[in-house]
């Protein structure tokens, strides 16, 4: 049994009203079914009636762990979260497995790289993107139970880092670099590019730059005072994501300094387009997100400004 | 349930249908979708389903959910006769400081949940029933549809997964008034044969008129079977229904007219001559 079956098969002990629910996405739940009876339900390839089930449920005071794939459940039932989900506030738990980058050579239609601004959006939902297997341990069951709705973009990734034992919504973890004072470069990152982030810091690091790397762990609620504290103390802020830009984290940092009458120097690294499908190795070395080319692009940025004086924002 | 007899139900229809025409003004609202489903609403909430105004957080009562959730002033208009609402309460329709809009709002007691984009709440109700079936609570899961919602394909998604899920105390009712917003539905997205759509995907399937209360009545308690298949009344009405000069017209859709008329109207209703009515119908969509 992997951790993740272990953890819905602790929620659903550890409190009756717990339910789980998958659109015939049984790749990371293969032994939950046998164990759960009637506390598992697979509605096959339907993720509206899923959502939709999982709202009924939940008004009849259950919490509905629904699990399909990342771009699906987001997109295709979209509506019947917003509707069924967001408005009434309801305690129904949206896991999307292969999230952005882990979509390898899916191609464009499994690329949920827009899914966070997308949950995001919904008043009442929340976003929890554990970086590896480790930080979802950390946090699901805590997420599960919280009583609120929430998206979860789901890995099982090896441990990137040793992670904060304790979770809180809202509070990201620092797990490289300076915890606090002056640094040169902050990156500010979420999910499976965490790894990266820290490959990138630490071969910046070998060249004598200090460089904080932040794993948000949740998008909303955002660690605001993080985000202020690394546009105050750091000569460069990378937001460093498998999303595009519009509606990631490049844009809540964005208006988290509009909002607090900050500003700083930004290098966002996400995606404008589709990413071209291949293994994952593939996709992060031509993306430009393997740690030694966030490395390259952040040096890159530190030499324009030096010579210009002016930092320009290059665009992935 | 009410201890009202069939032979009540006329004259508790017939204010229904006041309520229905007050509400076609100041703003106005769905009046002609609302006509239609009006008998069905008094039969099902006098005769049919286990709650009442003091059963409503009851976790035994039955549960109806308006799916086409435009036909909302028969709902209310069924709660104010019945005492969920008092009948003052529908005066406030369209006002800020109530939630008595154009689509059903849970703050309204009664409404087990909220709707307005169609083809939702055929599986909220498939989920509710799940979770009646689990508590071991026989109780029946009843939702309205309208025929035009019947184009979205997730309703037909969640009439697969009910039968997967042998939801037998599921029960659908087509209000099958032939009309969607703006036109006749044959002769858009024809939906005949209906019956053997349904069948064809599992469901137990009935007809009834759903005007005729001994018709519904019949119907209604050969059901639900308990024989591991949901089922769905088709319940054959008039889009307009009781008022002639409102009824199976396809600009009638949603009605906003002037304080006059709604006068006129009420009385054609009551039989009397058919309104004069000069004021432009508004298609919202």
């Amino acid at each position: 049994m992997i951790p993740y079956e272990s953890i819905l098969l602790d929620c659903v002990q550890s409190d009756e009203r717990v339910m789980i629910l998958t659109a015939e996405n049984r790749g990371h739940m293969r032994n939950v079914p046998a164990l759960l009876g009637d506390k598992f339900l697979d509605v096959g390839i339907a993720e509206q009636t899923m959502i939709g089930m999982a709202a009924g449920l939940a008004a009849r005071g259950r919490i509905v762990v629904t699990h399909a794939l990342a771009s699906f459940i987001t997109l295709r039932a979209f509506e019947f979260i917003r509707d069924d989900v967001g408005i009434p506030n309801l305690p129904v738990i949206m896991v999307g497995m292969v999230p952005g980058v882990l979509s390898d050579a899916n191609g464009p239609t499994h690329q949920a790289i827009d899914d966070v601004g997308l949950m995001c959006g919904i008043p009442n939902i929340n976003v929890f993107c554990p970086a590896d297997e480790e930080d979802l341990k950390i946090g699901l069951k805590d997420v599960i139970l919280s009583g609120q709705p929430y998206y979860v973009r789901y890995t099982n990734a090896p441990a990137a880092v040793e992670h904060s034992p304790s979770f809180t919504p809202g509070v990201a973890e620092v797990v490289a670099g300076p915890l606090d004072g002056r640094r040169d470069v902050t990156i500010l990152t979420y999910g499976v590019l965490l790894r990266q982030a820290v490959l990138a810091a630490s071969i910046l690091t070998a060249e004598g730059l200090s460089v904080q790397v932040v794993n948000l762990r949740t998008l909303k609620p955002i660690d605001e005072a993080r985000l202020l504290d690394a546009a105050s103390n750091s000569d460069l802020v990378v937001t460093l994501e498998d999303h595009f830009l519009t509606g990631g984290l490049y844009s809540i940092l964005c208006e988290c300094l509009v909002r607090n009458r900050k500003s700083c120097e930004v290098l966002p690294i996400g995606f404008t387009t589709w990413f071209r499908p291949a293994l994952l190795p593939e996709v992060l070395a031509h993306e430009g997100l393997s740690g030694d080319l966030v490395a390259n692009r952040i040096k890159n940025t530190r030499n324009k400004r030096a010579t210009s004086g002016n930092l320009e924002q290059s665009y992935a | 349930m009410t201890s009202h007899t069939l032979a009540q139900l006329p004259a508790i229809a017939l204010r229904v249908r006041e309520h229905i025409l007050r509400m076609s003004t100041d703003g106005g609202c769905f009046t002609g979708a609302s006509l239609s489903c009006a008998d069905l609403l008094v039969y099902l909430y006098t005769q049919y389903l286990h709650i009442t105004p003091d059963t409503l957080n009851s976790p035994d009562r039955d549960i109806l959910l308006l799916s086409k959730g435009h036909d909302v002033p028969a709902l209310y208009g069924v709660f104010a006769e019945l005492g969920y609402i008092t009948g003052d309460r529908l005066k406030n329709h369209l006002r800020v400081h109530d939630d008595i809009y154009w689509h059903p709002n849970r703050n309204i007691p009664g409404v087990e949940f909220h709707s307005g984009s169609l083809g939702h709440l055929l599986s909220v109700g498939l989920g509710m029933a799940i979770d009646m079936r689990m508590r071991g609570v026989d109780s029946n899961v009843v939702v309205i549809l309208g025929d035009g919602e019947l184009n979205e394909g997730s309703v037909w998604e969640a009439c697969l997964t009910a039968h997967a899920l042998r939801a037998d105390n599921l029960i659908a009712v087509v209000d099958r008034n032939h009309f969607q917003a703006n036109t006749r539905t044959e002769e858009l997205i024809p939906l005949e044969p209906l019956a053997i759509k349904f069948e064809a995907f599992g469901w137990n399937v009935e007809k009834a008129d759903g005007h005729d209360f001994a018709d519904l009545d019949e119907v209604f308690k050969r059901i639900p079977n308990r024989n591991g298949m949901p089922t769905v009344v088709i319940a054959d009405t008039q889009r307009g229904h009781g008022v002639p000069s409102i009824a199976e017209r396809a600009d009638r859709w949603f009605c906003n007219f002037t304080h006059d008329e709604i006068d006129a109207l009420i009385g054609e209703l009551h039989g009397e001559t058919v309104a004069t009515l000069t004021s432009e119908t508004l298609v919202v969509r």
